[in-house]
């Protein structure tokens, strides 16, 4: 029953193979066997939203997926949403509205949000409180988490 | 918190599925998009030595348009559903999915797989028994139907027998004139209703010809409200809705959880069903 399997996937644009127990979460190889800390695990499942990834350009919990799910596979952590150089829109507004304190939900915040206004380019206020309902965040109170959400969705807007 | 060791089976086949359910019986566990599944495993409420990771199975990620229903394949994942124009002919159903989790959920998260896991404050199981759905089970002696009405046994329990899955779900069609409303009462978008009603009906010029309204959250299953129903479509078109809810409420046993007290949920009853009646006839009569 130990027995491990290989997965075949593509990481922030990278084929990548490992070998993986079943019940290996997609959330503990991205970290612990490709090295792809930036994707946190705090409730380890499904309520927290710290660990979500995009899976084929869908955001979802890392930790409610097993890696042996993801065979062949697109998908993107926090990292793969970081331009090389500076920030992304939304990474910025995280900064500028001061979306955080600790950090340690940012990165399931930085890919939720980012899934949100690919789909939503023109979100009401409501819709983002709704939208940002799925991580939780223990320091910030949370509006500074939608102001940056409002200020990344009419930059974004903008600027396409 | 991480999930107990399995062996993982990832079949192309529904024969391949039955087969293996056949031969590991009670160790076997079918698994869809694993939302549900998945946290009990971390959270070692469940453990199964082999899951049946269906998902490579094509034929059940169809959607397909009869005349008369549209038939969701279990494998079909909710934000798919969401979008899809076969599931807007299904206004109820299209209607229950964004309550259900987030969307990080509904993007794993299968249509069959909800209804299969039979949450009883779960939206679609709900609205699965609203619309008299019928359930498709495959097992070792092939495809047969069992009606919503009889699907939903207890909080987690299901008409299925062992050996079957879940193939997928016809959901019927209604006529013109027709609306439906999903109401829920929940501390935050996203969690679990503390109590939710579902109501559909179809309008005679201003008689109410056809109803169905089911409640979450209320009993072990999700619970229809057949006197409700039949209150309705009897009454005149000045129907008081506030006596629907009343009748619908009537024989509620709704249990104390941390999250509300029994007393709670049958009091705010009658106004989630009224809620819901309201919204639908807007719609029917828009």
């Amino acid at each position: 029953m130990n027995d491990r399997t290989r997965v075949q996937l593509t990481v922030n644009g990278q084929r990548e193979q490992v070998e993986v127990e079943p019940r290996a979460l997609l959330a503990d190889v991205l970290r612990d066997q490709l090295g792809l800390t930036g994707t946190h695990l705090a409730c380890e499942h499904g309520v927290c939203g710290a660990c979500t990834v995009l899976i084929d350009g869908e955001a979802a919990r890392s930790c409610l997926v097993f890696a042996v799910q993801a065979e062949g596979a697109s998908v993107t952590t926090v990292e793969g949403l970081t331009p090389p150089d500076g920030l992304s829109p939304v990474q910025e507004a995280m900064r500028d509205c001061h979306g955080l304190q600790c950090g340690f939900c940012t990165p399931g915040i930085v890919v939720s949000m980012t899934a949100y206004l690919d789909t939503h380019p023109n979100p009401t206020d409501a819709e983002l409180r709704d939208a940002m309902s799925g991580n939780l965040c223990r320091c910030t109170g949370y509006q500074g988490i939608l102001a940056a959400a409002r200020q990344a969705a009419d930059r974004m807007s903008a600027s396409s | 918190m991480k999930p107990s060791q399995f062996q993982h089976h990832a079949p192309e086949q529904i024969d391949e599925v039955v087969g293996l359910l056949a031969e590991y019986g009670d160790d076997a566990k079918v698994l869809a998009g694993g939302q549900s599944l998945i946290p009990m495993m971390a959270l070692r409420m469940a453990a199964y030595p082999h899951l049946v990771d269906i998902a490579r199975v094509a034929s059940l990620s169809t959607i397909s348009a009869s005349a008369g229903a549209v038939r969701v394949g279990a494998m079909v994942r909710q934000s798919r559903a969401e979008r899809d124009a076969s599931v807007a002919k299904v206004p109820l159903l299209a209607k229950a999915i964004p309550h259900i989790g987030h969307f990080q959920i509904r993007s794993r998260g299968t249509v069959g797989g909800s209804i299969a896991h039979a949450d009883p404050a779960s939206e679609l199981p709900a609205v699965a028994l609203a619309l008299d759905a019928r359930i498709e089970a495959t097992g070792p002696g092939g495809v047969r139907h069992i009606d919503a009405s009889e699907f939903f046994l207890s909080t987690w329990q299901t008409a299925l027998d062992d050996g079957e899955i879940l193939s997928a779900v016809e959901f019927p069609l209604w006529g013109a004139n027709s609306g439906f409303a999903v109401e829920e009462i929940a501390r935050r978008k996203g969690d679990f209703a503390l109590i939710g009603a579902l109501a559909g009906v179809t309008l005679d010029g201003a008689r109410v010809a056809r109803a169905c309204i089911t409640m979450i959250g209320v009993g072990s299953t999700p619970i229809r409200c057949h006197d409700a129903e039949a209150a309705l479509i009897a009454g005149g078109a000045d129907t008081d809705l506030d006596d629907i809810g009343r009748i619908a409420a009537a024989p509620l046993t709704p249990a104390d959880d941390v999250h509300a007290s029994a007393e709670y949920r049958q009091h705010v009853s009658p106004a989630i069903v009224r809620r819901a009646l309201t919204a639908a006839l807007k719609e029917a009569r828009s």
